[in-house]
């Protein structure tokens, strides 16, 4: 009965795999991959609405609605635009952190989660250390749950907030966006890919819009297997060369906490990946330089192109803002079935 | 004493190459008689079961679960465990020793076999290999053989040391027992829960490189090479990628005493179902590629695989309604290997049903050295499984004889329905049959 013959290739067809029962709320983000263009756009759309409006006719729009923000990881930008965009629309906010609360003494994310739906909140926006986790919050409570970073998985409404920042740049006046808005536009995101949420959202949300993402950075922190991760991603390891590319610049900060183990020569890091202010004007003088923050300075960027006029970093704090209120909005007010969009 | 006759049925034993219509009559728990349809000449006062359209195997043997006891009889009690087994079809199960203490002892293991337990079919307990399972002082292989242990393993705690795993296999080959291996480098997969590929990549977990498996093989296979000239046998538990399929088909190339395992999942599923972070798609070793996945149902079709085994890992609810890097490995399995195999292999893959068969029960017997099961001749235990195999339901975890429902398979369909399993002569489950 046994055979000792190679294997003979031939047809297999497999069982499928699951469609995605996720978001179960139309009103939850919690990956890019969510949003269609359409959902975008409108974001966009009443991001600059919401902003440009009276503050007192804005806090009727949630009056007394109940947010609340679970947070298992430090957060400052996040975490204060968040809750100011819902305060800014009306809403009652409650932060509820790890250190703080009963998760010290053990509490599991779905009791918590629970506890704060019979408390009376309306959307949870969390903020996690364990990749995938507003998946589980999400079915557990199905109430709208907001990505806020989960881990090194996804942070959905920086890149939204990153786009914003783009668009105002690189295509003055654009705010709805379809498959060819960011033709031709090169964003080099550089350092530690790996451990990066912020890179991952991006990555999922820019090419959709007709953008190019190049990745760069070693490869401890920049697997080849990254390039896989969708359409409209490429790495280039010659950070010269990519920046030559590009019209928009990501800088990442090196997740200390995250790297288990890992060493790094950080003079080696410095010297290929720095963004220093020589290198930026031989090799892209005209480019914008993004960061998510927290901004390392003097490692992954000088202090002179973070304040320099090239730099968008505090931009993009505001647009955050306002991108968190129409994400917000959206999480309260939005109808229908359900699903992927 | 008790006789009971399968009247009417297909009798399928691949071990002895029958297949056709028979009569069977099962007597003080051995098959006492095989004939012609109504002509059973000692059937006299049995008790009859009317296996008309149905199939009569030997019954189904599961070389890999995890039954829980002792010490965590919350997931699985042996006896809720081989309820589910029975329902599943199956008659013997191999009990792996990750237990708490740890299976490391005669006593513990004639613990599991006392009568007490309350197990439906038989239990073979699989003994720790080394001492507390930690891989350091190898246990006394004689001793856990004689109190009924078949079978060695530190599973889930793989033998790093090559000289801890050298030793394990010349001491488990001088008392004729084999050595099971989960092929795992632990080096390589610290903080992972799942496997490295682009989805890793993408969903932000941490892998487990394929290489942390095949490199394992292959370092066992040179030791078993080493020990040739003592018959070291080696069985790959639970074997996953291609490259460690393909390490064991070189080793047998070279005569080696080198077996495997591949699990239902290992066959069927891929890292792409981990995509919503369904803790249910969690296992060790994860779920592979799609080129892995592959070259586990090459190697079921071509002979390589020696066997099915479930891997049926019970887990509480709320130890699974986790985030996805904090839930336990595992999922269970022991209802659903018969009805997918069926479904997949046989069905959608045209593997003949008594090949299935053979991989479910006579073959698993055999690694096991399990003398008198896996096939029906007379004089075997009368292990028996009746199962219509054209019948198509689906399963519902919630129906389920475990004590845990950690499965992906919940709501999927399934192929050939277990109207009756009979260990030893007794039936231990007889199905809803609508």
């Amino acid at each position: 009965m046994i055979s000792h013959a190679a294997p003979t290739r031939r047809p297999i067809h497999p069982p499928p795999v699951d469609a995605s029962p996720f978001p179960y709320h139309p009103g939850s983000l919690l990956s890019a991959s969510d949003l269609s263009l359409e959902d975008v756009s409108h974001l966009l759309v009443r991001a600059t609405a919401l902003e440009n409006q009276d503050p007192l006719v804005r806090d009727r729009i949630l009056a007394k609605r109940r947010v609340a923000l679970l947070f298992y990881e430090s957060s400052t930008r996040t975490r204060t635009s968040f809750e100011l965009a819902a305060k800014g629309l009306g809403a009652d906010t409650t932060l509820v952190s790890s250190l703080s609360s009963s998760i010290e003494k053990g509490e599991s994310l779905k009791d918590t989660g629970l506890t704060l739906r019979a408390l009376g909140a309306e959307a949870i926006i969390l903020r996690h250390n364990s990749s995938g986790a507003p998946w589980l919050l999400e079915a557990e409570t199905r109430l709208p749950v907001l990505n806020a970073g989960d881990g090194m998985h996804e942070h959905p409404t920086q890149a939204l907030l990153d786009l914003r920042t783009i668009l105002a740049h690189l295509r003055p006046g654009v705010d709805t966006v379809n498959a060819d808005t960011l033709a031709g536009v090169t964003l080099t995101i550089v350092g530690d890919i790996l451990h990066s949420r912020v890179a991952r959202s991006n990555m999922l949300l820019l090419p959709r819009l007709g953008a190019r993402v190049l990745l760069c950075g070693p490869r401890e922190l920049l697997p080849e297997l990254a390039a896989k991760a969708g359409p409209g991603i490429a790495i280039e390891r010659d950070f010269d060369a990519a920046l030559r590319q590009s019209q928009a610049v990501m800088m990442l900060r090196i997740q200390a906490e995250r790297l288990a183990g890992l060493q790094l020569d950080l003079e080696q890091y410095k010297a290929a990946f720095q963004l220093t202010g020589p290198r930026l004007a031989a090799q892209a003088p005209t480019a914008i330089v993004l960061h998510p923050g927290p901004i390392i300075r003097g490692l992954e960027i000088t202090a002179g192109v973070a304040d320099g006029p090239q730099s968008v970093i505090l931009e993009q704090v505001k647009n955050g803002v306002a991108i968190r209120m129409a994400v917000v909005e959206r999480a309260l007010t939005a109808t229908g079935t359900g699903g992927r969009a | 004493m008790t006789a009971l006759v399968i009247r009417g049925g297909h009798l399928i034993d691949p071990a002895a190459g029958v297949d056709g219509l028979k009569d069977i009559l099962l007597k003080d728990g051995r098959v006492a008689e095989i004939a012609a349809p109504g002509k059973l000449k000692q059937a006299n006062g049995a008790e009859v079961l009317d296996a008309t359209g149905l199939m009569v195997a030997p019954g189904l043997i599961d070389m890999h679960v995890h039954l829980r006891e002792p010490g965590q009889g919350y997931k699985e009690t042996i006896a809720s465990g081989t309820a589910a087994a029975a329902a599943g079809g199956f008659t013997a199960v191999a009990a792996m020793p990750n237990t708490v203490p740890v299976n490391d002892s005669a006593e513990i293991t004639r613990w599991m076999l006392a009568p007490e337990r309350g197990a439906a079919i038989r239990v073979f307990p699989i003994a720790a290999a080394t001492r507390g399972s930690k891989g350091e002082a190898i246990n006394d292989y004689a001793a856990l053989k004689s109190a009924g242990a078949v079978a060695v393993t530190d599973d889930g705690h793989p033998i790093l040391k090559d000289n801890i795993m050298r030793e394990t296999l010349a001491a488990a080959a001088r008392v004729g027992l084999t050595v099971i291996q989960h092929a795992e480098d632990t080096r390589l997969t610290q903080g992972a829960s799942m496997n490295l590929g682009p989805m890793s990549f993408k969903l932000g977990l941490r892998g487990m490189p394929a290489e942390a498996e095949s490199g394992m093989v292959e370092r066992d296979i040179r030791l078993v090479t080493e020990l040739r000239d003592a018959r070291a046998h080696l069985h790959v538990a639970h074997t996953s990628t291609a490259a460690a399929l393909a390490a064991v088909r070189q080793a047998r190339r070279s005569g080696l005493r080198v077996t495997c395992e591949v699990a239902p999942h290992h066959f069927l599923l891929t890292d792409e179902h981990v995509g919503f972070y369904n803790t249910h798609y969690k296992m060790n070793p994860p779920l592979r590629s799609a080129a892995d996945r592959d070259a586990m149902i090459e190697g079921i079709l071509d002979g390589v695989v020696d066997a099915i085994a479930t891997d049926h890992a019970p887990h509480a609810v709320h130890e699974k309604e986790v985030e996805f890097e904090n839930a336990p490995n595992g999922i269970t399995g022991l209802e659903t290997a018969l009805g997918l195999s069926l479904r997949w292999l046989h069905k959608e893959w045209k593997m003949p049903l008594g090949r299935v068969l053979s991989l479910l029960s006579a073959q698993p017997a055999a690694l096991l050295g399990l003398k008198g099961r896996g096939t029906l001749t007379v004089g075997s235990f009368a292990d028996v499984v009746v199962f219509d195999p054209k019948a198509e339901w689906t399963y519902r975890a919630r129906e389920t004889k475990s004590k845990s429902r950690n499965t992906p398979f919940d709501g999927w369909a399934m192929q050939g329905k277990v109207h009756w399993t009979i260990s030893e002569g007794k039936v231990a489950y007889t199905g809803k049959v609508s």
